[in-house]
């Protein structure tokens, strides 16, 4: 089980955001300004990779505050990633039409002749986005309220949330949906009244992504810290004590749950403008899953270390599975298996193992 | 009903399937008892606790809670609130958090999001954790955490949890299983401090000594109904009682 770092008083919660956002705020310095041919710029093509990966780590940082702090293991955040990317997605087909006038190529195929009035609703960014969120809430509340109040737990919860992920996924491969089928949405053209071809475009967003990624983070941080966060944990040792102590536990599992899904939907929103493209793979069990072994590599229930296995693996990934596709999928199940069988909490015990030292030492 | 009756249980029943756990049990606890429930396995013991607790619905009868608190119709957390608490049969607490913590969490009653939120407890309810430790005899060990606490200690730790909730009703599920002949002495004094004229408490328990020493009034349930009751003497004495349960030991 994870071990918590629980002195009430710390400084590395504000240096991780502080870390994030100087990342945030050296990225349009190294891309914009330093000169091409100094060591110090940084490529669009970095820069793009850094923003995508940041949109990761805070999935694996939703995910790590249901699973690590309270004990519920989703295999199925990326329906929430999802709603905040097709969210996205309807936005920027919008922004598109308004820019071009040609309707996105699918709904030409499906022989539309107009704009669906329906996903008018997404043309102005704020609502989209409103949109997203509430979207994802009003699904984890459905989901949380069925599941929390049978009091379904543990390896059954997550199966129900896989399947789930997994049903989205089948219903988004529908043509007849009108959401783009396999091909999903595409043809972006501006975000903002921003041109998406720009490169300062592309910075400002990787940038917006590390800035709100700090912002979730202390958010989370803050809430960990409070007694809520100690009635959480509660809820992960022993459910049923907390319960006959007085706690209502499944209004507590339903508060953290939908705060987790809205924040794995912001990811999707702030991760489809930085690829360009969102396809029902995104909603794939696969990357569900994937999501959990993030944290586990890193090391549950103290958000730094998900956000950790989430760059490393991510990173990894970029790298590895362009360079050696055929292997990457050995080498994760590699690193996977002899990471949480050999570390009792994922990368994280190597972190807490040197404080103790050091601790212990001064 | 008395005045002074804590827990008023009232032609209770429950079945589950074909099988009646309990049948038209009826019993009454006053104000400032320490009263002993015992019985063979399957007796009905823990079913009665649940019902209490409201982890069972019962298939009918009634719990009264200070002759006007109906509680066969709350949930565990509204029961909790009402001032019931339970310990459970193997210790249960927060293995990750401090001790202290552990009756943090017990004194808030789970009262509050935003009182939760904002972390601060109230001089009254830091007072209240502080006398709980000295209590349970655990103010040393306050900062470390529950999971690395003795067998022992785990269960002072769980009761005091309960105190801090200042329960009316106290309901422990063989508080000395599995303790060592010490730890059982240690506790036999903690529950007789918790004794107190405005709470009544109830053990279930298979240890005939430890019950002879806290407990002022003994029930015997055998297959769900209520066998005898009396002081530890008389139940002792009662030949149907040496019958169905003390004599097959």
């Amino acid at each position: 089980m994870p071990k918590l770092n629980l002195s009430a008083r710390r400084t590395e919660p504000y240096a991780f955001a502080l870390l994030f956002l100087a990342i945030g705020a050296y990225l349009p310095v190294a891309n914009l300004l330093v000169p091409a041919d100094s060591t110090l710029h940084l490529s669009l093509f970095l820069v793009n990779l850094i923003g995508q990966v940041v949109c990761f780590s805070m999935l694996a940082l939703a995910l790590d505050f249901v699973w690590g702090l309270l004990g519920i293991l989703s295999l199925g955040h990326g329906v929430f990633f999802g709603i905040g990317g097709y969210a996205m997605g309807f936005y920027l087909l919008n922004a598109a039409y308004a820019d071009t006038k040609v309707l996105p190529d699918f709904m030409l195929f499906m022989g539309w002749t107009k704009f669906p009035s329906i996903l008018q609703i997404f043309s102005h960014l704020p609502v989209a986005v409103l949109l997203a969120i509430v979207m994802a809430v009003v699904v984890a509340s459905i989901f949380g309220l069925v599941t929390f109040r049978s009091r379904i737990n543990g390896v059954y919860f997550s199966i129900i949330t896989q399947a789930l992920t997994y049903a989205l996924m089948l219903l988004l491969f529908n043509n007849d949906l009108g959401l783009g089928g396999n091909n999903g949405l595409t043809g972006f053209t501006s975000v903002a009244g921003l041109r998406l071809a720009h490169a300062s475009t592309q910075v400002w967003l990787a940038c917006a992504s590390c800035v709100i990624f700090a912002a979730a983070y202390l958010l989370l941080r803050a809430i960990a810290d409070s007694s809520l966060g100690r009635a959480m944990v509660g809820v992960r040792d022993d459910e049923p004590r907390l319960r006959f102590l007085g706690y209502r536990t499944e209004r507590i599992k339903l508060a953290a749950w939908c705060l987790s899904a809205a924040l794995a939907s912001i990811a999707g929103i702030l991760y489809v403008p930085q690829v360009g493209i969102i396809n029902p793979t995104i909603v794939s069990p696969m990357l569900s899953v994937e999501i959990a072994v993030w944290v586990a590599i890193g090391g549950r229930g103290t958000l730094i270390g998900a956000v950790l296995g989430a760059v490393l693996v991510t990173s990894l990934k970029f790298w590895l599975s362009a360079s050696m596709p055929s292997i990457w999928p050995f080498i994760l199940a590699v690193i996977t298996l002899s990471i949480t069988v050999g570390l009792k909490n994922g990368l994280w015990s190597i972190g807490s193992m040197v404080m103790a030292n050091r601790r212990s030492l001064t | 009903m008395k005045e002074s009756t804590a827990l008023y249980v009232n032609g209770l029943s429950v079945r589950f399937g074909g099988f009646a756990a309990l049948t038209n049990l009826t019993l009454e606890i006053p104000y400032g008892q320490t009263r002993a429930i015992i019985g063979a396995n399957g007796a009905g013991k823990t079913t009665l606790m649940d019902v209490i607790t409201g982890k069972t619905r019962p298939t009918s009868g009634e719990v009264f809670l200070d002759r006007s608190i109906d509680l066969t119709g709350l949930d565990e957390a509204s029961i909790a609130r009402q001032g019931i608490g339970r310990k459970f049969q193997r210790p249960s607490v927060f293995e990750h958090l401090p001790v202290v913590e552990n009756l943090e969490l017990a004194v808030r009653r789970g009262k509050g999001f935003a009182a939760m939120l904002m972390s601060h407890l109230t001089p009254a309810q830091r007072l209240r954790v502080d006398e709980v430790l000295e209590t349970i005899g655990l103010t040393t060990e306050r900062g470390r955490l529950a999971g690395i606490l003795s067998h022992g200690q785990k269960q002072w730790l769980e009761i005091g949890m309960l105190l801090a909730a200042e329960p009316r009703v106290l309901l422990l599920d063989e508080p000395v299983a599995g303790m060592s002949d010490e730890e059982t002495e240690r506790t036999v004094g903690l529950i007789k401090r918790l004794a107190a004229p405005e709470r009544a408490i109830v053990v279930v328990e298979h240890d005939m000594d430890f019950v002879s020493r806290v407990a002022d009034l003994v029930t015997v349930l055998h297959e769900g109904q209520v066998l005898g009751e009396g002081t530890m003497d008389v139940v002792r004495h009662d030949p149907r009682v040496i019958q169905v349960y003390l004599g097959r030991e």
